[in-house]
């Protein structure tokens, strides 16, 4: 048991950091942290340099454009890149609907999309819950209903994340619900441009604009964009559920930000002495920073019981939780630190005038925070799954 | 990287395994503790036949040179069985004393007899007013011609009981609380004005006070350098942290597995109590603190097997996850048992106060954090 690195490992290992420190700008990093279009087109600037260095899509067949990573050297890569402070990459193009066309679709689909998907050409949202089904998914009502070569959409789907900039949308709607209710679901991918469909945001309490509500009345969608099957798509969509929990727990990026919080802390004061000095604060710290110790490692072993062909099974929902429950943790450190600069709204006033700098921020990821372990499967539920599939409860 | 155990591990393990399934029964377990030494002699011939007590020593001394990782094979499966026999104290304190000590001619006269099961050791770092702290010595010793002379008393003594030899910790020079002064003495427990006087913790284990009077021992008997003990302290401690760590997660993984059989069978409202969703939900808590501290111990097996610049990071958060957790596991274990599990008849209780004598070996989590903080602080 151990986790050196071999020579060829390390020389991975110098390959990320220049790659990073090259391309990974402070320029970049300003404008990604922006809003709307500014946000959007850096962040696509960002996945095209990956693209261009073939790192974009780790786990990808190595003939559609992946790459094919140990376990050791895409927990190389994403140790550093959380190091350098670089973000992820938007995963419902590249990490969720990818894997199901590359697993389950048609040859002709996997031409027309998988390209996009690594040029960013097409950006991606994810339609599975609606008003009526949340964590219990399979309750989902959208409905399809085939009329020649097209199905007809109605329904609407909701908590939509970046609707408003996607291309596309993969969706699950219900074709059959006469049985199980996990039999009549079909997995559809649909051109957002369609007519029929509207987008309406939902103000968030972070004060940014990333959910909204999809509406789907009569929407034509060719059969031709049919993953597999019909009434098969709650198989194709399983798959990937256990993929979006492993990359919800976000490992290497609270780590990052943890490092960031110790250096405020450093600087931020508090009756003439840094509060790196408050022993309250200490213990938070530590009390986070050791869970976040054990969780980095048990990442690594469901990584590598996933190298041995085991998949990231039902152990996925654990790292869910606790990853989770770190992200908010640290969240609210953040918070606490900022103090009464939490409560501030950038508006006009910058930074500079207000005499305090990461209290909005803060705020932000506190509040948008909340919806971590609510999303991917609330966490009770996480609980429900690992006490049925994992106990035997 | 890679988190699987070697053919020769998965052996070794296996082997515990075996063995605590057929000589370890909970009865068996209790008979072993309340004998006069504290445990079965016929055991520990078992371990020296199985080649169990030559696991940390080199090849060069007829040992089977294990590192941390096959120690946390043995210590997981000793654990689920709450093995008493004093591996800890002879083995790995006492046998990773003279592994570190670089004195060839006590290691010659020593490790064999380990190895073959002839010799009980323990080693004598407490005393009455040093809690927690490893340096916080008062018993002297003075040099008297090519001699010291020791006077003191060491406590809470882990199997000083049983004890042939065992090597103390004395001050030669420095301040009460001075980690340099410290240094290391190998003495016989039958030595001229040293009494013992033995008692039992609530894990089973039997200890011993060790008053020292007058008691002399030659200069070649020295452990390391004089003054320079401490380091080695560190060192073995380090190492015994982890085996203590690994025996704690087989008790939470017991402890997990014997809630969730008992919750399936104990009736209550005319269902099995293991429907009840806030009784699952525990029961997950308890499943995902086990696998978190199985994860921090990986951790720092690796660092260790690496020889990690932050090891004593590693160890610190080791430690207070596995205080931590097993509070949890344990406390939930009882609850989860109702009634029962405040029996003395059940073997829940019995793995409860095992995880908590765990927890305080060493400095319990709340000291380890502070330390841990330290750590992270410079």
């Amino acid at each position: 048991m151990n986790i050196t690195f071999s020579a060829e490992e390390l020389a991975f290992r110098d390959e990320v950091r220049a790659f990073l420190s090259e391309n990974w700008t402070e320029d970049l990093a300003t404008r990604i942290r922006g809003l709307d279009d500014e946000f959007k087109a850096a962040q696509i600037e960002w996945q095209n340099k990956l693209n261009d260095k073939g790192w974009l899509a780790p786990g990808w067949p190595v003939e559609q454009g992946g790459v094919d990573w140990s376990v050791t050297e895409n927990f190389i890569f994403e140790t550093e890149r959380s190091l350098a402070g670089a973000p992820d990459v938007v995963p419902f193009g590249l990490k969720m609907v990818a894997p199901v066309i590359y697993g389950f679709g048609s040859d002709e689909q996997k031409k027309r999309f998988l390209p996009r998907i690594l040029k960013s050409e097409d950006w991606w949202c994810q339609g599975y819950s609606e008003p009526g089904a949340g964590s219990d998914l399979a309750a989902l009502k959208t409905k399809a209903e085939l009329d020649g070569d097209d199905y007809i959409v109605n329904g609407a789907k909701v908590w939509t994340t970046y609707a408003q900039y996607s291309d596309w949308i993969f969706c699950l709607v219900r074709t059959d619900s006469s049985g199980k209710r996990q039999d009549g679901i079909t997995f559809l991918l649909i051109d957002m441009k369609s007519p029929g469909i509207t987008v309406n945001k939902i103000s968030s309490i972070d004060d940014h604009h990333s959910l909204n509500e999809v509406v789907f009345e009569d929407v034509r969608v060719p059969v031709a964009n049919r993953i597999g099957e019909q009434d098969k798509g709650w198989t194709y969509a399983k798959a990937l559920l256990a993929h979006e929990r492993t990359s919800i727990a976000a490992v290497a990026d609270s780590k990052r930000r943890l490092r960031e919080l110790r250096k405020l802390l450093a600087q931020e004061v508090s009756g003439g002495r840094p509060l790196s000095e408050d022993t309250q604060f200490q213990n938070r710290l530590s009390n986070t920073e050791i869970e976040l110790m054990a969780l980095e490692f048990t990442e690594l072993r469901v990584l590598a019981s996933t190298a041995d062909g085991k998949g990231p099974g039902v152990e996925s929902s654990l790292l869910k939780i606790k990853g989770t429950e770190i992200q908010q943790a640290i969240q609210q450190m953040y918070m606490d630190l900022a103090g009464y600069y939490s409560g501030v709204i950038h508006g006009e006033e910058t930074a500079e005038t207000i005499g305090h700098a990461f209290g909005h921020d803060a705020r932000q990821a506190y509040m948008y925070g909340r919806a971590a372990t609510i999303y991917g499967g609330s966490n009770e539920v996480q609980k429900n799954i690992t006490a049925k599939y994992v106990l035997g409860l | 990287m890679n988190f699987n155990l070697s053919e020769e591990q998965n052996m070794l393990k296996d082997s515990v395994t075996r063995f605590v399934q057929d000589e370890y029964d909970f009865e068996s377990r209790r008979a072993n503790a309340a004998s006069d030494l504290g445990f079965n002699p016929k055991n520990w011939q078992t371990f020296a036949d199985l080649g169990w007590l030559s696991i940390p020593f080199d090849e060069a001394h007829g040992g089977f040179g294990g590192g941390a990782t096959d120690v946390m094979a043995v210590m997981e499966e000793m654990g689920k069985g709450l093995v008493v026999e004093p591996f800890i104290a002879t083995v790995l304190m006492f046998g990773g004393l003279l592994n570190k000590s670089g004195n060839a001619a006590l290691q010659d006269a020593n490790i064999e007899k380990v190895i073959d099961g002839s010799l009980q050791g323990a080693f004598a770092y407490l005393e009455r007013q040093s809690r927690f702290e490893l340096a916080d010595v008062k018993t002297t010793a003075k040099a008297d011609g090519n001699d010291f002379l020791l006077n003191g008393e060491k406590t809470v003594v882990s199997n000083g009981a049983a004890a042939n030899k065992v090597v103390v910790s004395a001050r030669t020079s420095g301040g009460q609380c001075d980690e340099a002064g410290i240094t290391l003495f190998l003495i016989d427990t039958d030595a001229a004005g040293v009494e013992r006087t033995s008692y039992r913790l609530m894990d089973g284990q039997l200890v011993a006070n060790i008053k020292l009077t007058d008691v002399r021992v030659a200069a070649d008997q020295v452990l390391g350098d004089v003054d320079n003990g401490y380091s080695i302290i560190e060192a073995v401690v380090a190492d015994v942290t982890i085996a203590l760590c690994a025996e704690a997660l087989g008790i939470m993984q017991k402890l997990t597995t014997t809630t969730i059989e008992y919750t399936k069978t104990r009736q209550q409202f005319g269902v099995a109590i293991s429907s009840f969703q806030a009784l699952q939900h525990r029961m997950v808590d308890m499943f995902m603190a086990g696998e978190q501290a199985k994860s921090i111990l990986y951790r720092a097996v690796c660092a260790a097997e690496s020889g990690a610049d932050d090891l004593a990071k590693n160890i610190a958060a080791l430690k207070v996850m596995t205080g931590r957790n097993g509070k949890l596991i344990g406390d939930e274990a009882i609850q989860l048992h109702g009634g029962m599990g405040l029996t003395d008849e059940l073997d829940v209780g019995h793995y409860v106060k095992r995880l908590m004598m765990i927890n305080t070996t060493f400095g319990d989590a709340d000291f380890q954090q502070k330390k841990f903080n330290q750590l992270s602080h410079t």
